[in-house]
């Protein structure tokens, strides 16, 4: 039970512990970051160069009041902040690290994803819904709009992978990279799954559920406390959760690029994994400070008009070729 | 794998019945959300993990989603509350009941007989998709046909 | 056809460009200033907090003229005049409620003793809100602030103990006036 293999014990917990202790920390991490690229210094106070300051913000966050508004419909009140995190956390037991390591190894893995990604809409959704406040449901609107469309393409982006691997389960889509990226067949779908993912994720620019200039605080208006701190800990789950995915699905998984191996293939595997995913969240940070939300029409014409077609032709192509090549 | 079979299949019923007896529509649609994901869970326990996961996304991650957007866009408050408790007497559950009553029957005869074969074909979604491109291509066809009908008279309504 | 699909590909274009240029500034130095480690510079005459400091001689400079208090334009300055037995002015108490005080320095222009003077200190946060009302001897220094060398009873015409009228620096001695004949 405690051997290094796939859904062992040890396996779990590490994850688990590395997972949340890295949710926390990425809240730091894109805290300093956007101060670095707005030319400031970002929470520095806390701790050795402001390691701690998640655990500040938890701490405050605790102490606050959790308080529920007498107007809320105190049932979905609740339940939708539990959500977001419990979906994303779930997720995670479907990546593959590296050899021997991770959760589940499902053949049903991406699919599983998508699911639980398509679950995830809820939390916003019935956060908006169940503060009865304008600007929370317009917040939770926008919410379910942004995601029902973009999960359309984060799926059928994907397919072009599922194609290329012969398989749903991402740690065989991760085998079937070892020789060769899906980044370079299926660059289309890999920047249609990038924008869907920050759309999905609702991270910016795609922040319109909460678009603080224009509704507040969007769905999570009327929530306080560790309420709130759920929201904002699975949306930080859900941004690494991303940065662990588009490695393992376009950029190898664990296989370290120019056969720049070392070691036992396990600790080789979870540094170039935790490496990629670095720079994927390095990414989405430089994301938020560079550029500008969109209107929602214009998200929505984008989305359909734009990246529809898009995916749609990558998987055809992707399909054609494979189809050609096989006959 | 029978205890999460008929773990979840409670637990279906019983946020079955909880959807039919709220007066309030988004706990309804709450409850609906969790008997979804309890049928997920007992296609899985079947052997049909494609299936499974499908219910998850067609049903739980996007109709459900639409439905809560719909129930957004109403602003039903009190008065619709209201209005459903008055129609939820008992009297009305009489009829329904006794027809339903002896489906329940049947169905739970026809679990006892196939108690044997309830285990173990491994459907996946390579299955799925040869039989839906094989055998079934033209209730595949009719069913797109009937989406682009669907399309075509969603975006005649939506211009102006 | 190809111009709208230029002006699409300038779209992204610029986004790229946006995203290289705020990527760049990792590489920049930061503009913050780690306040409370490091303390800004402020000049001689910033007007921050306000103090009361006495003449060359070690005396009060204030006279209890009010000026101040007139001249403040948020009435958060209070005081009382007192006489001591040489005949000087003194407040018997001098009040400033900083928690309205707004900085403006026109209590030091108006005060013709040198007596009121704002210093470059502005960390005056408290905890207790009637902390932020300081007396007298809270503000009162034993230096001359600014202004070194101003005695104001040293050039004032008014007798005191020690000193009696026409004494003064510049000053002539009073003329009788019933020998003021033409």
């Amino acid at each position: 039970m405690f051997s290094f293999q796939v859904g062992s014990l040890l396996n779990i917990a590490l994850i688990l512990g590395t997972v949340l202790g890295a949710a926390a920390l990425l809240i730091w991490v894109e805290r300093r970051l956007l101060g670095f690229f707005n030319d400031r210094l970002g929470p520095n106070r806390v701790g050795p160069f402001g390691i701690l300051q998640s655990v500040a913000d938890v701490i405050k966050l605790i102490t606050k009041e959790d308080w529920i508004p007498p107007f809320a419909d105190k049932l979905p009140f609740v339940v939708a902040p539990i959500i977001l995190p419990i979906v994303m956390l779930l997720s995670f037991a479907m990546i593959p690290f590296a050899p021997g390591v991770g959760i589940i190894d499902m053949n049903i893995g991406l699919l599983f994803v998508m699911a639980m990604a398509g679950l995830a809409a809820y939390s916003a959704m019935l956060g908006g819904l169940a503060s009865n406040n304008k600007f929370a449901l317009l917040g939770g609107l926008r919410a379910a709009g942004q995601m029902i469309s973009y999960e359309v393409f984060l799926g059928i982006s994907l397919l072009g992978v599922v194609i290329l691997s012969d398989s749903f389960s991402l740690r065989g889509i991760v085998e079937a990279q070892s020789d060769g990226w899906y980044v370079f067949p299926q660059f289309i779908g890999f920047m249609v799954f990038m924008v869907a993912a920050l759309a999905e994720s609702h991270r910016w620019p795609f922040d319109l559920p909460e678009g603080e200039a224009e509704i507040i605080s969007g769905f999570n208006t009327e929530y306080s406390g560790m309420k709130f701190g759920l929201f904002f800990v699975g949306e930080y789950i859900g941004m690494l959760f991303m940065a662990c995915l588009i490695p393992v699905l376009f950029f190898g998984g664990w296989h370290a690029p120019f056969g720049l191996e070392f070691g036992n293939e396990i600790i080789s595997g979870l540094f170039w994994m935790a490496a990629k995913t670095s720079v994927f969240i390095g990414f989405f940070v430089l994301v938020r400070a560079a550029l500008a939300r969109p209107r929602y029409d214009q998200l929505m014409s984008y989305g359909w008009l734009v990246m529809l077609p898009l995916s749609l032709l990558n998987l055809l192509i992707t399909g054609a070729i494979v189809l050609m090549q096989g006959s | 794998m029978s205890v999460f079979f008929y773990g979840s299949a409670i637990i279906a019923i019983l946020a079955t019945l909880m959807v039919i007896t709220r007066t309030n529509i988004v706990h309804a649609l709450l409850y609906f959300i969790v008997s979804l994901l309890a049928i997920a869970v007992i296609f899985y326990t079947l052997g049909a993990p494609f299936a499974a996961a499908l219910e998850v996304i067609v049903y739980a991650g996007a109709i459900m989603v639409m439905f809560l957007f719909v129930v957004m866009m109403l602003n039903l408050g009190q008065v619709t509350q209201d209005q459903e408790k008055a129609w939820l007497v008992p009297s009305i559950w009489i009829g329904p009941s006794i027809m339903a009553v002896p489906l329940l029957i049947e169905v739970l005869y026809a679990i006892n007989l196939q108690q044997e074969q309830m285990a173990h074909t491994v459907i996946g979604a390579k299955e799925v998709g040869a039989s839906l491109f094989g055998p079934y291509v033209l209730a595949v066809e009719l069913a797109s046909m009937l989406l682009l009908a669907g399309l075509v008279g969603a975006f005649h309504l939506a211009r102006k | 056809m190809l111009k709208g699909l230029l002006h699409q590909l300038n779209i992204y274009w610029s986004q790229i460009v946006s995203l290289y240029l705020v990527f760049m500034h990792l590489f920049h130095k930061a503009d913050t200033v780690e306040y409370p480690d490091v303390k800004p510079f402020t000049f001689p005459r910033w007007r921050g907090r306000i103090i009361l400091t006495r003449d060359p001689d070690g005396e009060e400079r204030c006279v209890a003229c009010n000026l101040c208090a007139v001249a403040c334009p948020v009435d958060c300055i209070a005081l009382q005049k007192t006489e001591d037995e040489e005949g000087r002015w003194y407040p018997e108490f001098f009040r400033i409620n900083f928690s309205r005080c707004i900085m403006c320095g026109f209590c030091e222009e108006a005060c013709p003793t040198h007596a009121i003077q704002l210093t470059p200190d502005f960390e005056m946060a408290e905890y207790v809100r009637q902390d932020m009302v300081w007396e007298k001897e809270h503000m009162l220094i034993d230096g001359t602030g600014k202004y070194h060398d101003y005695n104001f009873y040293k050039v004032a015409g008014k007798a005191i103990g020690g000193k009696g009228k026409g004494e003064a620096l510049d000053e002539l001695p009073p003329t009788d006036r019933r020998s003021l004949m033409p």
